[in-house]
C-alpha cells in the first residue's frame, strides 16, 4: 500500500473518531448552560438533579475529545510535513490561536465545572459552565478557519518554487474571513448544538419508556425538543448557504456532491440515487432544475459539471461523494421532521402517549452524528485531489521521511487503541444513563457515595 | 530583519516558545511525576487522594503541550514538520500514552470493582512512565542533534534515538518528574499518606540527584559542543551555579518542612534546566551534528515576519488572559484533598 493512501486512512479514521466528542462537547456545553440558568433562576431541585447528572457525562466525552484531539494536532507534523511546511505560516498561527484563546480557556474552567459545585457559589460555577461553553465554540472556530482556508485561500501568496514553495500571509484578516470561513463555522455549530440537543432528548426518551426519573424527563425532553426544533431549522439555512458556497468557490466538489457531469441549463437535483462512475451517469429519483435553483435561485441557470474538469483535477470517489452528502441532507431532513412532530404532539398534548415514537426519539441521536460525520467526509472528499484547493495536491503534501511502514504500525495501533476506547465509552456511557440522576443529600445518594468510595463492600456485599 | 528591543522576532519567538514548553515542563511535570508514583501508594484510599490531588488542574496543565504544539507550528514550521515526522514512532508512543493517561484518569472512579480500579492505577502509573521516559528521550536527541540531509530531513533511523545520552535524559526526566510530583502531592495530603510521602520526596531526591550527575558528567566528557558555549561565555555560568543551588535547597526545605518553598525550587530547577538547554542549542531547533550546514535554526525555519508579528500580539493578549485564570481554577482547589460526591 503506498504512502499517500495509508496517510490519508489515518487522518480520516482519527479524525473522524475524534469528530463523535467535540460536537457533543460543544452542544452538552449548550444545554448544561440552559438547565443551570434554569435552577439559578426557578430553583428548582429538578434542574439541579438534571445538570449535575449531565455534567459527569459531559466529563467523560470531553475527556475522550481531549485525548483524541491532542492526536490529531501532532499529526500534521507527523504525516503531513510538507503540507506543513506549505500552510505553517497560515495554519499554525490559527492552531496557535485555538490553544491560546480556546482550549485554556475550556480546559481552565472545566476543572470547576466538574468539580467545583460544592467549592465555589452558585454564580461562580454558572459562570464557569458558560465560559467552558464558549471556549469550546471558540475552539471550533480557529480549526474551521484553518480548514476554510483550505478549501478557499485567500489573503496571502506564494513564496519560493517546487518543494520548497510556501504560502505566507499576506493580510490575516482576509486569511480568516476567507469567502467560506463564516458559512462554514455557523454550520458546524449548529451541528454541534443538534448533537447536544439530540442527545439529551434521546436519553430522556428513554427514561420515559422505562418510566425512570419521569419528574426530570418530562421537563427536560421539552427543553430539548425546543433546542433541536429552532437549530434544526436553521441549518436547513444555513445548509444552503453553504452549497452555495460550493458552487461558487468549488464548482467541482459540488458537481460531485450531486453527480452532475454534463454542464448544463436547468442541471437536476436528485433525492437519492446512484452514481456509474464508468458511464459518467447517476441515475435516480430527480428535482429537475432542482440543483440550479438551489445554487442560484432559478430553475434555468446552468451548473458546470464534471466534464468541464481535466481528470486529474476531479474528486475520483463521486458516489461515495454523492452518497455522504445525500445521506447528511436526509438526516437533516429527519431531523426537521421529528422535531416538528414533537412540537405538534406536544401543542395537542400527546407528546409522551407513543411509545413507538419516544423509542424512535431514543434512537434520534444517531441522525446528527451521521449528518457531521457524512458532511465532513462530503467537504474533505470533495476537495482532493487538492489538499489546499488549486494549490497543493495531497500526494505533494506527504512527508517523505516516512515510510509505508511507519504508517502501518500507527494506524494499527491507534485502530486498536480506539476500538478499545470506544467500548469503554460505549459501556461507561450506558452505566451513567442507566445509574441516572441523583437526588444529592438524600438518603439514597449518601449510600450510593459511600459504595463508590469503599469499593471492597461493593465487591464483598 | 524586524527587531524588538534589538532582538529578531525569530528570537522572540524562540524565547516564547521556550517559555510554554518550561510552563508545561514545570505544570504537567508534577502531575506526570504524582502518575508515575501512583503504584507506591498501597491504599485505595490514598490513591483516590492522589488522584483527585491533580484531578481539576491536569487537563489544563496539558493544554499547555497544544500551546507549544501550536506555538512551534506557527513560527517554526519547518522545525515542526521535521521533529515530528522525524520522531515519528517514539512520538507515537508518547501520544498513545496520552490517551491513557487521560482516560484512565476519567474510568477509574467510575466503576466500583477492585480489579477495575486495580487495572486502571496500572494503566495510569505505566502511561505517566512512559510518556515521561519518552519525553525526555526526545529532549535528549534534540539537544543532542540528528543526522539531517540536505532538505533538513530526518536521515537516521528507530535506533538513533536510543543512543546513552538519550537514554539518560530520559531516566533524568522521570527522576525529575517524580521528585516533583511528590513533592506536590505532600503539600496535598495529610496524616499517614502525607508521611509515606515525604518518604517518597527524599528517595526521588536521591535518584534525580544521582541521575543528574551521571547525565552531566557524560555531556562534560562526551559531548564537547553543548559545553562550548559556556566556555567561551564564562559569563553564563551563573545559570549551572543557580541550578545547583536551587537542587540543594530542594532537600533542605523538604527536611524542615517547608514544602512549599520545596515546590517552588524543584519548580525552579527544571525552569533553569530547560534554559541551559535552550542556551545550548540556540539558534539550533535541530541540530545536524555531522553536517552542520544541515542543521534547522530558528531563522531558516522561521515563518513570515507578519505572520511573527501576529504571533507575537497573540501572545501578548493570550498569555495575561491564560495566567488570570489558571490561578483562578489553582486557587479555587487550593489546600489539602477533600473527597466529595463529585471527586474522581
Ligand atoms: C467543531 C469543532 C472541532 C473540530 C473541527 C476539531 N476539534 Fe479538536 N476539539 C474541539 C473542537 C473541534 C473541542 C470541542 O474543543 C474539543 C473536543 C472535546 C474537548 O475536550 O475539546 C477538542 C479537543 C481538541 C484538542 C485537545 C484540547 C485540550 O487539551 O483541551 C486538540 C489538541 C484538538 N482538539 C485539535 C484538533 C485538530 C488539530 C483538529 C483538526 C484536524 C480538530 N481538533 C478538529
Ligand atoms: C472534524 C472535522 C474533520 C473531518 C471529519 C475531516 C475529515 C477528513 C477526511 C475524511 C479526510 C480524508 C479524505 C480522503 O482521503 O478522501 C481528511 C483529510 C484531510 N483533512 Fe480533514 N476533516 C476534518 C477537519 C479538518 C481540519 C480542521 C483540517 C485542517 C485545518 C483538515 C485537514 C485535512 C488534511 C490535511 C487531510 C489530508 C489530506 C487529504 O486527504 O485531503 N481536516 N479529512
Ligand atoms: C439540511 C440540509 C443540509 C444541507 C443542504 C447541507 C449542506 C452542506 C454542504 C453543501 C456542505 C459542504 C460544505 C463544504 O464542502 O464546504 C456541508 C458540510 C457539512 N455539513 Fe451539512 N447540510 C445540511 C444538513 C446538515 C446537518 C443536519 C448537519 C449536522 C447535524 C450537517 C453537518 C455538516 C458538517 C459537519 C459539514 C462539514 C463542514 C463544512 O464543510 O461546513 N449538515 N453541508
Amino acid at each position: 500500500m503506498n504512502v499517500e493512501i495509508l496517510a490519508r486512512v489515518q487522518f480520516a479514521f482519527t479524525i473522524g473518531f475524534h469528530y463523535i466528542y467535540p460536537p457533543l462537547s460543544i452542544g452538552l456545553g449548550l444545554m448544561l448552560v440552559i438547565m443551570e440558568g434554569l435552577f439559578l433562576r426557578t430553583g428548582n431541585r429538578i434542574y439541579e438533579m438534571a445538570v449535575r447528572f449531565w455534567i459527569r457525562i459531559f466529563a467523560l466525552i470531553f475527556g475522550i475529545g481531549v485525548a483524541t484531539g491532542i492526536i490529531m494536532e501532532f499529526e500534521f507534523g507527523t504525516n503531513w510535513a510538507t503540507y506543513s511546511k506549505y500552510v505553517g505560516d497560515i495554519f499554525g498561527s490559527a492552531l496557535a490561536a485555538e490553544g491560546i484563546f480556546a482550549f485554556a480557556l475550556e480546559s481552565g474552567f472545566l476543572g470547576i465545572l466538574i468539580f467545583g459545585w460544592n467549592r465555589v457559589s452558585r454564580g461562580v460555577h454558572f459562570f464557569s459552565t458558560i465560559m467552558v461553553f464558549l471556549g469550546s465554540c471558540f475552539s471550533a472556530v480557529w480549526i474551521v478557519v484553518a480548514n476554510s482556508w483550505q478549501q478557499t485561500p485567500a489573503g496571502f501568496h506564494i513564496v519560493g518554487e517546487g518543494m520548497n514553495a510556501r504560502a505566507e500571509i499576506t493580510d490575516f484578516w482576509a486569511m480568516v474571513f476567507n469567502p467560506s470561513s463564516v458559512d462554514r463555522l455557523l454550520h458546524v455549530w449548529v451541528g454541534a448544538l443538534l448533537a447536544g440537543g439530540f442527545m439529551v432528548l434521546s436519553v430522556n426518551a428513554w427514561y420515559l419508556i422505562h418510566k425512570k426519573h419521569v419528574e426530570i424527563a418530562r421537563p427536560c425532553f421539552k427543553i430539548a425538543l425546543v433546542v433541536v426544533t429552532v437549530f434544526s431549522l436553521v441549518q436547513l439555512f444555513l445548509g444552503d448557504r453553504s452549497a452555495e458556497v460550493v458552487a461558487h468557490y468549488q464548482p467541482a466538489k459540488l458537481a460531485a456532491m450531486e453527480g452532475h457531469f454534463d454542464s448544463s441549463a436547468r442541471a437536476d437535483m436528485f433525492v437519492f440515487g446512484y452514481v456509474d462512475r464508468k458511464d459518467e451517469r447517476t441515475s435516480g429519483l430527480k428535482i429537475p432544475g432542482g440543483l440550479s435553483f438551489l445554487t442560484h435561485h432559478d430553475f434555468n441557470a446552468p451548473v458546470t459539471g464534471l466534464r468541464a474538469f481535466r481528470p486529474e483535477d476531479r474528486p475520483s470517489q463521486v458516489n461515495t461523494i454523492f452518497q455522504l452528502y445525500h445521506l447528511m441532507v436526509a438526516c437533516g431532513c429527519a431531523m426537521i421532521f421529528l422535531a416538528l412532530l414533537g412540537c405538534w404532539l406536544w401543542w395537542r398534548k400527546k407528546l409522551f402517549q407513543y411509545r413507538w415514537l419516544l423509542w424512535v426519539y431514543a434512537l434520534s441521536v444517531l441522525l446528527p452524528q451521521l449528518a457531521n460525520q457524512a458532511g465532513w467526509f462530503t467537504a474533505e472528499m470533495g476537495r482532493q485531489p487538492w489538499v489546499v484547493y488549486g494549490l497543493l495536491r495531497t500526494s505533494d503534501a506527504l512527508s517523505r521521511v516516512v515510510t509505508a511502514n511507519q504508517i502501518i504500525f500507527s494506524l494499527i495501533l491507534f485502530t486498536i487503541v480506539y476500538i478499545v476506547l470506544f467500548v469503554l465509552f460505549l459501556f461507561m456511557l450506558n452505566r451513567k444513563i442507566q445509574h441516572g440522576p441523583v437526588d444529592y443529600g438524600t438518603k439514597e445518594a449518601i449510600e450510593d457515595g459511600a459504595r463508590r468510595d469503599n469499593p471492597i463492600l461493593e465487591h464483598q456485599g | 530583519m524586524h527587531t524588538l528591543l534589538g532582538i529578531d522576532y525569530s528570537t522572540w519567538w524562540f524565547l516564547i516558545f521556550g517559555a510554554v514548553i518550561s510552563g508545561y515542563a514545570i505544570l504537567d511535570g508534577f502531575d506526570l511525576g504524582a502518575g508515575s508514583l501512583h503504584l507506591f501508594l498501597r491504599k485505595e484510599e490514598s490513591r483516590r487522594i492522589a488522584m483527585n490531588a491533580i484531578g481539576p488542574i491536569w487537563d489544563g496543565n496539558e493544554v499547555w503541550l497544544v500551546i507549544g504544539g501550536g506555538a512551534l507550528f506557527a513560527g517554526f514550521p519547518v522545525a515542526y514538520a521535521a521533529i515530528f515526522s522525524a520522531f515519528y514512532v517514539p512520538f507515537m508512543i508518547f501520544l498513545v500514552g496520552l490517551i491513557f493517561r487521560a482516560v484512565s484518569i476519567e474510568f477509574r472512579s467510575k466503576e466500583p470493582w477492585v480489579w477495575w480500579r486495580k487495572g486502571w492505577d496500572i494503566v495510569y502509573c505505566v502511561a505517566s512512565i512512559v510518556i515521561s521516559l519518552s519525553l525526555g528521550l526526545m529532549l535528549g536527541n534534540v539537544v543532542e542533534g540528528v543526522p539531517l540531509n540536505a532538505d533538513r530531513e530526518f536521515s537516521g533511523d528507530l535506533l538513533t534515538f536510543f543512543n546513552p545520552f538519550a537514554i539518560m535524559v530520559s531516566v533524568t526526566t522521570l527522576a525529575l518528574f517524580m521528585m516533583h510530583g511528590a513533592i506536590f502531592l505532600t503539600m496535598k495530603t495529610e496524616n499517614r499518606l502525607f508521611v509515606k510521602l515525604h518518604v517518597l520526596a527524599n528517595n526521588f531526591i536521591i535518584f534525580f540527584v544521582v541521575s543528574f550527575v551521571i547525565t552531566t558528567l557524560y555531556t562534560l566528557l562526551y559531548i564537547p559542543h553543548l559545553s562550548d558555549f559556556f566556555k567561551s561565555n564564562p559569563g553564563y555560568f551563573i545559570i549551572p551555579l543557580l541550578m545547583t543551588l536551587s537542587i540543594a535547597n530542594i532537600p533542605r526545605q523538604v527536611k524542615i518542612g517547608k514544602y512549599r518553598f520545596a515546590f517552588i525550587s524543584s519548580a525552579i530547577t527544571i525552569a533553569l534546566l530547560l534554559i541551559m538547554v535552550a542556551i545550548e542549542v540556540f539558534p539550533f531547533l535541530l541540530y545536524s551534528p555531522q553536517h552542520p550546514a544541515n542543521s534547522i535554526t530558528v531563522y531558516n525555519a522561521a515563518s513570515s515576519a507578519k505572520t511573527m508579528h501576529i504571533l507575537f500580539w497573540m501572545a501578548l493578549l493570550g498569555t495575561p488572559l491564560v495566567g488570570i485564570y489558571t490561578s483562578f481554577v489553582f486557587w479555587t482547589f487550593k489546600g489539602k484533598v477533600r473527597l466529595d460526591e463529585m471527586s474522581y
